[in-house]
C-alpha cells in the first residue's frame, strides 16, 4: 500500500513525555501525529479520522493495551497498533519505519 | 549448535553532530538498519564522544533501562530525580525510566573529550517508578577476570535493573582464557570489545567489534593483546511485550 501521509495516534500518560513525542512526529514531514490519554479518547479518535498507526506509550499497561487492541481489530482492522519505548527520539524512528516495512506501506 | 551475528566496528551507524560523534550498533534516531533492530533484550549500543563542554540537553526517556559506562572523562547527569552527578571511567550509571523521566548530560570538562557507551535494555516490567543509580567499582578487581557490574539481583555485585540480564567487564593480558558461563541457557550474550582484541568461540573480535551468541550455555575467550578489554552482557532473547 502506498500513501502521502502517515497517521499516527499515540496514547500515553505523561503529558509532558507525550508533548516531545507529539512534536517528534510532526516533525516529519510525511507523518501526522495526534496524541490522547486514554482508551476512550483513542477510540473516539478514530471516528474523526483513519489512523495507520497507534504508538502505545508509558502508562499504557498490558490490559489497556489488550483491550485497545481487541477494540481496533474490529473498528479499524488495518491499524498496526505498535508500542513505542524509549520516550523519545532514539527509538521512534526505526519502530515506526520497522512497521511499515512489516506491513508494505509506503510513503509516496 | 550455537547461532551467532558478528557486528564489525566499522559497519555501525555513525552519526556526527560536530559535537557529539556516536557509532551505533543497533538502528537509532537517525541511522535505521532493519536488520540491526538489537539482540534480544539489548536494544541500543551506543559509542559515543562528545565534545567538552556539550552535551544533551533535557530530554525524556520511558520504559527502557539505561546503563551509562564511561570510558574517558566526565559526563555530568541531572535528572527530574533529583540526581545531579557526575560518572567517570569505573562508574557505571543505570536509569530505569519506566513511567517517565527527564535527564540532560553533558561533558563536564571544558578541555577533553567524554567517551561512554550508552547501553539500552527492554524492560522485563513496564511503567516501573523511575530510579536512578550509580556506583563505583574497583578497576583492579577487574584484571584478569570478569566483574560483574550489573544484574537483575538487589543484592548481588554492580548495580541491578529492571531486566533478567548480568553484564561483566574484564581486562586481560594476551593469552589469558576464559568460559563464560549463561545464568540461563536460554538468554543470549553479546560480547564487545572495549579495547585490544579478543578471540570468541573461535571468531576474532577487534576493538568496538560486537559479537551476540545464542543457544549456547558457555562461551569461550581469549585475550590476543594485553590490556584487552571486554564487555559481556547476557539478555533474555524474547521480549514479551514486543510480541
Amino acid at each position: 500500500m502506498q500513501i502521502d501521509q502517515l497517521n499516527i495516534l499515540a496514547v500515553g500518560l505523561n503529558a509532558e513525555i507525550m508533548a516531545v513525542v507529539n512534536r517528534l512526529i510532526n516533525g516529519h514531514e510525511q507523518w501526522k501525529g495526534t496524541t490522547v490519554c486514554t482508551i476512550a479518547e483513542a477510540i473516539a479518535a478514530f471516528s474523526k479520522e483513519q489512523y495507520h498507526i497507534v504508538l502505545l506509550c508509558a502508562g499504557i499497561c498490558e490490559e489497556t493495551a489488550s483491550q485497545l487492541k481487541t477494540t481496533l481489530a474490529g473498528l479499524s482492522p488495518a491499524t498496526i497498533v505498535i508500542r513505542h519505548f524509549g520516550g523519545g527520539s532514539g527509538l521512534l524512528e526505526s519502530e515506526i519505519l520497522s512497521a511499515l516495512s512489516q506491513h508494505n506501506i509506503r510513503l509516496n | 549448535m550455537a547461532k551467532s551475528i558478528l557486528h564489525k566496528a566499522d559497519t555501525r551507524g555513525n552519526a556526527d553532530h560536530g559535537w557529539l560523534k556516536s557509532r551505533q550498533t543497533f538502528s537509532f534516531a537517525g541511522y535505521y538498519n532493519p536488520e540491526r533492530m538489537g539482540f534480544g533484550a539489548l536494544r541500543v549500543l551506543n559509542d559515543d564522544v562528545v565534545a567538552p563542554g556539550r552535551g544533551f540537553g533535557t530530554h525524556p526517556h520511558d520504559n527502557m533501562e539505561i546503563i551509562s559506562i564511561p570510558l574517558e572523562g566526565d559526563l555530568q547527569h541531572q535528572d527530574n530525580l533529583g540526581n545531579t552527578e557526575v560518572i567517570r571511567q569505573g562508574d557505571v550509571q543505570v536509569m530505569s525510566a519506566g513511567t517517565g523521566v527527564f535527564h540532560s548530560e553533558y561533558n563536564k570538562n571544558s578541555d577533553r573529550p567524554v567517551k561512554f557507551l550508552q547501553i539500552w535494555l527492554f524492560p522485563n516490567k513496564l511503567n516501573v517508578q523511575p530510579r536512578y543509580d550509580q556506583i563505583t567499582l574497583n578497576l583492579e578487581e577487574r584484571k584478569n577476570k570478569l566483574q560483574q557490574i550489573i544484574s537483575p539481583d538487589p543484592s548481588g555485585p554492580g548495580t541491578w535493573i529492571h531486566q533478567d540480564a548480568w553484564f561483566h567487564m574484564g581486562t586481560f593480558e594476551k593469552g589469558k582464557i576464559l568460559t563464560y558461563e549463561l545464568k540461563d541457557p536460554n538468554n543470549g550474550v553479546y560480547i564487545f570489545v572495549v579495547k585490544g582484541s579478543f578471540t570468541v568461540d573461535g571468531q576474532p573480535l577487534e576493538a568496538r567489534d560486537g559479537l551476540g551468541i545464542s543457544e549456547t550455555s558457555t562461551v569461550n575467550i581469549s585475550a590476543n593483546e594485553d590490556n584487552a578489554e571486554v564487555l559481556i552482557m547476557e539478555v533474555p532473547m524474547h521480549i514479551p511485550q514486543n510480541s
